[in-house]
């Protein structure tokens, strides 16, 4: 990557100045002009800078929300109202941070489900992956501990049964609990902790990770829609023959998918903001009270799947041993992959199949997430939950007997 | 390691001015030691200053109730440790009932369940008539709601009467015993309490002369 920025012509006048003392122009090269990224990418290749996007979004509009929030038990309920009744476009501030919440997930699923299609998190991209991985946890986190600060009903029994969740560990569980939770129950201090987390300790954390993610990725280099590796044929110019520079050619590209993205998210900003109750549910708009549990509780649709695997099992602590189980099945995907392929195109049709099923698993335990409990959305939780962990477990074996197809020696690409 | 290391009388690196590489892994060793045993301690403080506060454990002294304020087949919800805490006055008829469906409960011996002595009976209170317990849920903490009327639609026409708690839908009896099927596993937990006075209730104070843990 670095190392050869003597090749750089010498520039005249401040940006010859700079150079000499910040590695600018190199730094640009490196990562954008001369960081050379597959020609063959597609629609599914928008969602790592469109979670870019977000990322910078909920900082900016977070910062602001900073400035009129009020934390505290007494106030935080209060001075959101405030933010969304009295602070100039203050309304606008918050449902551009809560959509972003939602779009953040939304892209990042995408972008997950992107590398599952291409097999991006097959060698050599398995520390990507894991990045990757911390970066989507700490995602949870940070959504999870932002959602308690506006101290709505949903809120405060939202972080009731999360923290809870802490207390089926055996043993140290209920310590631990009141540990979280600096009180004998969701309190003040709880609040209060969370609101440090959630604007200071998390999104210093998701930067780092986001850092070395990316730093990660341009080691490697971008996967593509073939999952044919471009930097085994280069050119005469020591460059790949598959690859075009990143700048220009795909920040123009991003650019109308950040557009597009826009445009849809600005539709639920100002017509559908709180996504008839799945974006904001219709129970935070009460404030939180320890005295009474509202009559459905779920949490926000990007925990639903999980939720409902831990709903699925009839007993706590195995419940929420599965609900961890299946983040840890995720994290372990590059090593349960065992196909020689690594795109869906060359793959074969029990893959295709398994990932099929595992898709629709996953949406149906995110709908059943969200609903009452019934003795039916029991059951297909539990359907549904036995396909999730089957997509996992059996992976080591299907991937081995798929038959794949032939892989071709370069990325197959047609001239527009 | 060297092999100049241990007790070498010529060649060692003192005299020599190699390195001594066993030395300086040693140290290298030592000192890395030392920083993480002081990093473990400096921990502590940011650690320690997440639990419950001097003033969070002064709030959560024990209460006191008037039970005489309770009619049969009522009960009330305080607030103790910021749990709620349901006092249900129950009837005969309802103190009778709980004999007459150990076959569907997970735990109807209070077993594995938590409460004090005193509670750990039948009718999984120090009087019979009056129950005692933490309403949040043993599942993960949503408070249950009262459906003491038996022969429930949506629970059941065996339904004996009881708690149902709206979140995961787990299904308590009349002393807070858990149904199968629940996805709670243990019953309501009771806190310690006591009766100071024929009247008053003290919850968070134990039957015995010592105070609440």
């Amino acid at each position: 990557m670095a190392g050869d920025h003597d090749k750089l012509p010498a520039r005249p006048g401040f940006m010859g100045w700079l150079n000499k003392r910040l590695p600018v122009d190199a730094f640009l090269k490196d990562h954008l002009t001369d960081y050379y990224a597959p020609k063959n990418f597609n629609f599914w290749y928008f969602f790592g800078s469109l979670a870019l996007l977000v990322l910078v979004m909920q900082l900016l509009t977070g910062i602001f929300l900073t400035m009129h929030y009020k934390v505290g038990e007494m106030t935080a309920f209060d001075s959101v109202e405030y933010i969304m009744r009295e602070v100039p476009y203050g309304w606008l501030l918050r449902y551009l941070h809560s959509t972003g919440a939602s779009a953040f997930f939304i892209v990042v699923y995408l972008h997950m489900f992107r590398a599952f299609l291409y097999g991006s998190y097959k060698q050599p991209r398995e520390l990507l992956w894991l990045f990757g991985m911390v970066i989507y946890l700490a995602l949870m986190a940070e959504a999870f501990m932002g959602y308690v600060l506006p101290w709505g009903n949903m809120s405060f029994w939202g972080a009731q049964v999360i923290v809870n969740l802490f207390g089926t560990i055996p043993v140290v569980g209920p310590g631990l609990v009141e540990w979280i939770r600096g009180d004998y129950g969701i309190a003040d201090a709880t609040l209060n902790r969370f609101f440090s987390l959630h604007v200071v300790a998390v999104p210093l954390v998701l930067l780092l990770l986001v850092t070395l993610h990316l730093v990660a990725l341009h080691e490697v280099g971008s996967n593509n829609p073939d999952g044919v590796e471009i930097k085994g044929k280069k050119g005469a110019n020591g460059k790949p023959l598959d690859g075009i520079p990143f700048h220009p050619y795909y920040t123009l590209k991003d650019i109308v998918g950040v557009g597009v993205f826009l445009m849809l998210f600005c539709v639920v900003v100002f017509f559908v903001p709180t996504f008839g109750g799945i974006f904001l549910e219709h129970a935070n708009f009460d404030m939180a009270n320890p005295m009474s549990t509202p009559d459905h509780i779920a949490p926000v649709w990007y925990f639903t799947p999980f939720y409902a695997i831990l709903r699925a099992v009839p007993d706590q602590q195995l419940g929420a041993l599965a609900m961890a189980l299946s983040l840890v099945c995720l994290v372990l995907v590059p090593w349960l992959d065992r196909s020689p392929v690594k795109s869906t195109r060359y793959r074969g049709w029990i893959w295709k199949t398994a990932l099929a099923l595992f898709v629709i698993s996953f949406i149906g335990l995110g709908y059943i997430g969200l609903k009452a409990p019934s003795p039916l959305f029991t059951l297909m939780g539990r359907v549904f939950s036995v396909m999730y962990f089957a997509f996992f477990v059996l992976m080591p074996w299907y991937t081995k007997i798929d038959p794949v197809k032939p892989v071709p020696e370069r990325v197959t690409y047609e001239k527009h | 390691m060297s092999d100049h290391s241990g007790a070498a009388p010529h060649g060692s690196p003192e005299t020599t001015g190699a390195v001594d590489e066993s030395r300086r892994s040693f140290l290298t060793f030592a000192t890395a030691a030392t920083g993480a045993i002081g990093a473990a301690f400096g921990a502590v403080p940011f650690i320690a200053s997440w639990s419950p506060s001097e003033r969070a454990r002064a709030l959560g002294a024990p209460i006191e109730v008037d039970v005489t304020k309770i009619d049969p087949g009522q009960m009330v919800t305080l607030t103790w440790r910021k749990q709620a805490i349901y006092v249900v006055h129950r009837t005969p008829e309802m103190v009778a009932k709980l004999a007459g469906h150990d076959g569907d409960l997970k735990d109807p011996g209070s077993a594995s369940s938590e409460q004090p002595d005193y509670a750990k009976n039948a009718a999984r209170a120090a009087k019979d008539q009056f129950l005692v317990v933490i309403g949040n849920c043993t599942h993960l903490g949503c408070l249950p709601k009262t459906r003491f009327e038996p022969n429930q639609p949506e629970l059941g026409t065996d339904w004996p009467g009881g708690f149902f708690c709206p979140c995961h839908g787990s299904k308590f009896d009349m002393a807070g015993r858990v149904f199968n099927g629940s996805p709670a596993s243990v019953n309501l937990r009771i806190p310690p309490y006591s009766f100071s006075n024929d009247s008053t209730l003290v919850i968070g104070k134990d039957d015995v002369a010592q105070g609440a843990a």
